[in-house]
């Protein structure tokens, strides 16, 4: 099977300019991959550098060296506006902090990467809906800007709006972290759903049930540490 | 714009901006400046007072001539170059596929004709004559904009800083531009306006498949706003790249030094 996501020997480290031109290594040899219908965790502990890692694959941070392929794009020498095409059609991201534009009704914030893809609104706003009640968001708050939601109901709302278009591959951040049991179940079916239509998932899950249900391989990250010279 | 139109127009750049510099007698005023702009994207040009951004933005515009370098717009009748291009028709483009928000709406805007009159004029400029069609276009748009029907017939002295703001980007939008180039389109109106005229400018660059050039100090509106980011320092531009990636992982001295003193709210 072809691989939707795969890394191999990426490297990365930041240079503080402004701090003595500090050089920090944060990533060396970095490999792994995942098939579609697949779902990897990421494992170690904090600040051993998953997060850095999701970031490198959603072109958020540069890498330094080596190749990540997501499909078929290398999004370690790719052009922003593939990434940005990448990101539309090909790969979502539920963060573990919701950020958007102030005064823009739930609704439509849910909706937006649909309307991005050119879907009609009332069409768009319909599948909004369909998440934002699975998710237990009453629908009195959906016609409020997200901004001033519990941080509960903001990363429902970040994985409503990262679930609303069936993305072959996601990465997720800790999608169960603030979320009572009810809320978590769902969320829970949302990923097994996107992993039976075959969306290629890598995730860092600090919620080891739910890691132990979703994942089929956990990827420990210590070992892509740089080794101090 | 369905998304297979979109597919086929983002194979061309739409704009390509090649070595272009300015100097003011010997002191740069921007230098050697490249970039290729895509059907649909948004470029968001930072940089602090003094660091070039205005001066690149007039000279992209036509409002300045450049000493050097070229600035080629995808026109209907292929890929043309701008600076060396005749000043009639140069007038004509700016009108048409080009517009032009200030800063300040004042300077976008006559002061002394209704809004309405302000946004039929521009469709009048392009050869528009029948009174009833041009005042049902300058309706429609004021909606998109927000601006009450029944507002139509007042003077935008009589706006507030936000609405003639509004006003200014319906006189700029309704002749269908592909290229809008926007000068600090938030700055000097309150945060709880900027958020609403930021809602809206996305939503416009995504329904009429726009590309905008957008020049401003403000990282939060680039990060919200633009898809590319550009950092200008002493006229030069010192870093390139995806948005939230320069934002995030700043690559030059510079740009860090940016990033890191933005307070936080």
């Amino acid at each position: 099977m072809t691989k939707m996501i795969a890394i191999t020997d990426l490297s990365k480290s930041f240079v503080l300019h402004n701090q003595g031109g500090t050089v920090i290594p944060v990533m060396e040899g970095a490999s792994l991959t995942v098939d579609p219908g697949e779902c990897v965790g990421l494992v170690g502990q904090s600040g051993a550098g998953k997060s850095t890692l999701m970031r490198m694959v959603y072109g958020n941070y540069l890498s330094a060296a080596g190749s990540l392929f997501v499909g078929s794009l290398n999004v370690a020498t790719a052009e922003p506006r593939q990434i940005i095409a990448l990101r539309r059609e090909t790969l979502g991201y539920v963060s573990q902090f919701l950020r958007v534009v102030p005064r823009v009704p739930t609704l439509d914030v849910v909706a937006e990467p649909l309307l991005a893809l050119g879907a009609p609104l009332d069409q768009a706003r319909g599948r909004a809906a369909s998440l934002l009640a699975r998710l237990n968001i009453p629908e009195r708050l959906w016609t409020l800007s997200p901004t001033t939601f519990s941080g509960g109901e903001q990363q429902r709302v970040n994985i409503a709006r990262g679930f609303a278009h069936p993305y072959p591959a996601l990465l997720l951040d800790e999608p169960t972290a603030s979320l009572d049991a009810v809320n978590r179940e769902v969320v829970l079916s949302l990923i097994e759903e996107a992993k039976a239509r075959g969306a290629a998932i890598l995730g860092i899950f600090h919620d080891e049930a739910a890691r132990d249900r979703i994942c089929d391989r956990l990827v420990d990250v210590r070992a892509f540490t740089p080794k101090a010279a | 714009m369905t998304m297979m139109d979109r597919k086929l127009d983002a194979e061309h750049p739409l704009f390509q901006v090649q070595g272009l510099s300015k100097y003011y007698g010997s002191r740069i005023g921007c230098a050697d400046v490249s970039f290729d702009l895509y059907p649909g994207e948004v470029l968001g040009i930072v940089g602090e007072s003094g660091s070039g951004k205005s001066t690149l933005l007039s000279c992209l515009a036509g409002h300045l001539t450049p000493d050097t370098g070229r600035v080629i717009f995808d026109t209907a009748v292929g890929p043309r170059d701008t600076v060396i291009m005749a000043e009639a028709e140069r007038r004509r483009m700016a009108r048409t596929d080009w517009a032009f928000v200030h800063q300040n709406p004042r300077d976008g805007l006559r002061m002394g004709v209704s809004a309405g009159g302000n946004v039929g004029e521009r469709l009048m400029a392009i050869g528009a004559r029948h009174y009833g069609e041009i005042r049902g276009q300058a309706i429609d748009w004021l909606g998109r904009v927000e601006i009450a029907a029944d507002r139509i017939d007042d003077r935008p002295s009589a706006f507030s800083g936000g609405m003639q703001q509004r006003l200014q980007i319906a006189r700029n939008l309704v002749t269908a531009p592909r290229l809008v180039f926007m000068d600090e389109p938030t700055g000097g109106l309150d945060v709880s306006v900027q958020a609403r005229l930021l809602d809206l400018l996305r939503g416009l660059v995504r329904d009429l498949g726009l590309s905008a050039i957008i020049v401003t100090h403000d990282l939060a509106v680039v990060r919200l706003l633009a898809d590319r980011l550009m950092v200008m320092k002493d006229g030069r531009v010192v870093e390139q790249g995806l948005t939230d990636q320069v934002l995030d992982d700043p690559q030059h001295a510079y740009t860090q030094l940016l990033v890191s003193s933005v307070l936080q709210v």
